[in-house]
């Protein structure tokens, strides 16, 4: 439990911090920007405290908006993906979802693929929402997170492969 | 009593979520309805330390750049210090000095953003060299935004690049003015609204910042004119404007500070008062 909590601050600071120094530098093609830093709140393990949990992913949040300027969008986003997260397990796991027997960061497969897609979408179409606020403005809300859901999902998949955590 | 605790024990969880999102959504409508109560932004000690060490990183990617900017500043200056002279002995009209009104400090820009619907630049300098909240922040090639709030170090500015920071601008030449906004589009370009259909105006005309504003110096450009749509059910134009500055990339950047603003407020705002007394 203890070295649980230890792995997860150290991934809360890393993750964060690539963020904030690398990615938010990246605009690609002018304003598609990758949001790595979700990968904390999908990659939480899965049978710890939950409300923990979710002050965890809210200030992970708060400190997004604190560098990028935008209010409480990130930390908005971050909630929500946190509190209904064990919706989209159980939508991508089914059955084995209620055992607690899987591991998110273990092997890839279309589970997983399905788990991560969906939590992705939903954030950041909330962030989306949220920051450009404005209903007319629909159909930008739909292609940014279209295009944003791409670089995150291709670059979470980057580093899941990268740091595959020791393997049990 | 015993039942309340008992039911906010078994329900903590829940509790903690709706509160923690009662926050950050107050937080998020906030910073969109009235842009001057953000409480969370990077003018704070430890964000902004922390964009000014990336900034000087990538500093470096862009001195050849920057080089040629300053050259070319360099140049354009030189060409008003030669041209003085002849203008001097040429004319005796007195032009008025304005510049005296106006105090002009440089700094850097260590954070910019312009994809979103309000755009936020961050400066490193603040409050302990003489920044104050609503100086005007200008480039080299125009416009880029008012200071929103400082701190000792770093100063944060609402961009020209904000849909809800309406400024003065005027067609240069004719004193037809209107507002500047941004439909939070398109980072090239702003929109000139409520200009009178009275106005003479074509394609390529330069727009500047107007006298109405206490803010900018008169004169200051901002962009040129690129399409012109006429308003079917009132009798204004909508201008689209290309702005000169690359908003995308800003490296140095001037605070122009009005010594006398505070005067013209004051007298403003008496005038306008004083009809109510009597």
């Amino acid at each position: 439990m203890n070295s649980n909590f230890i792995l997860n601050l150290i991934r809360f600071i890393v993750l964060l911090t690539i963020q904030i120094v690398v990615l938010e530098q990246v605009k690609l093609g002018g304003w598609i920007n990758p949001y790595l830093y979700i990968l904390f709140i999908i990659l939480y393990p899965i049978n710890s405290n939950k409300s923990g949990f979710i002050a965890a992913s809210f200030c992970l949040g708060l400190l997004m908006d604190l560098f990028c300027d935008s209010g409480g969008v990130h930390a908005t986003a971050s909630l929500l993906l946190a509190y209904f997260r064990p919706f989209f397990l159980k939508f991508a796991f089914g059955l084995s979802y209620e055992y607690q027997t899987i591991r998110i960061a273990d092997k890839l497969s279309v589970d997983r693929f399905t788990f991560i897609i969906s939590a992705i979408v939903f954030h950041h179409f909330i962030l989306f929402c949220l920051e450009l606020y404005r209903f007319d403005l629909f159909f930008e809300i739909i292609s940014r997170t279209i295009l944003s859901t791409i670089f995150t999902f291709a670059i979470c998949i980057i580093s899941l492969y990268l740091i595959k955590p020791n393997k049990r | 009593m015993q039942q309340i605790i008992i039911f906010l024990i078994k329900n903590s969880y829940k509790l903690l979520f709706l509160l923690l999102l009662g926050i950050s959504l107050t937080l998020t409508i906030k910073s969109h309805s009235y842009h001057r109560s953000q409480y969370i932004n990077s003018s704070s000690a430890f964000s902004g330390y922390t964009y000014s060490q990336i900034n000087s990183v990538k500093e470096y990617f862009g001195l050849q750049q920057k080089n040629e900017d300053l050259a070319r500043e360099n140049a354009r200056l030189k060409e008003i210090l030669f041209n003085k002279k002849d203008t001097i002995l040429e004319s005796k009209i007195v032009v008025p000095n304005i510049l005296s009104d106006f105090v002009v400090r440089q700094a850097k820009v260590i954070k910019n953003s312009y994809t979103k619907q309000e755009n936020f630049l961050t400066l490193g300098k603040g409050s302990f060299e003489g920044l104050k909240t609503d100086m005007a922040v200008i480039s080299d090639k125009g416009v880029v935004g008012i200071i929103e709030k400082t701190s000792k170090n770093y100063a944060t500015v609402i961009s020209i690049l904000h849909t809800k920071n309406p400024l003065n601008g005027k067609i240069k030449n004719s004193d037809h003015f209107g507002s500047i906004t941004w439909d939070g589009k398109n980072a090239g370009y702003v929109q000139l609204i409520d200009v009178p259909k009275l106005a003479t105006l074509k394609k390529g005309d330069t727009i500047v910042t107007g006298a109405q504003s206490s803010i900018f110096p008169e004169n200051i450009p901002i962009g040129k004119i690129e399409q012109i749509f006429a308003e079917k059910t009132s009798n204004k134009f909508v201008i689209n404007v290309r702005l000169f500055n690359d908003m995308t990339s800003l490296g140095y950047v001037y605070v122009i500070e009005n010594k006398k603003k505070k005067e013209k407020e004051t007298l403003e705002a008496e005038t306008e008062k004083d009809p109510t007394k009597q």
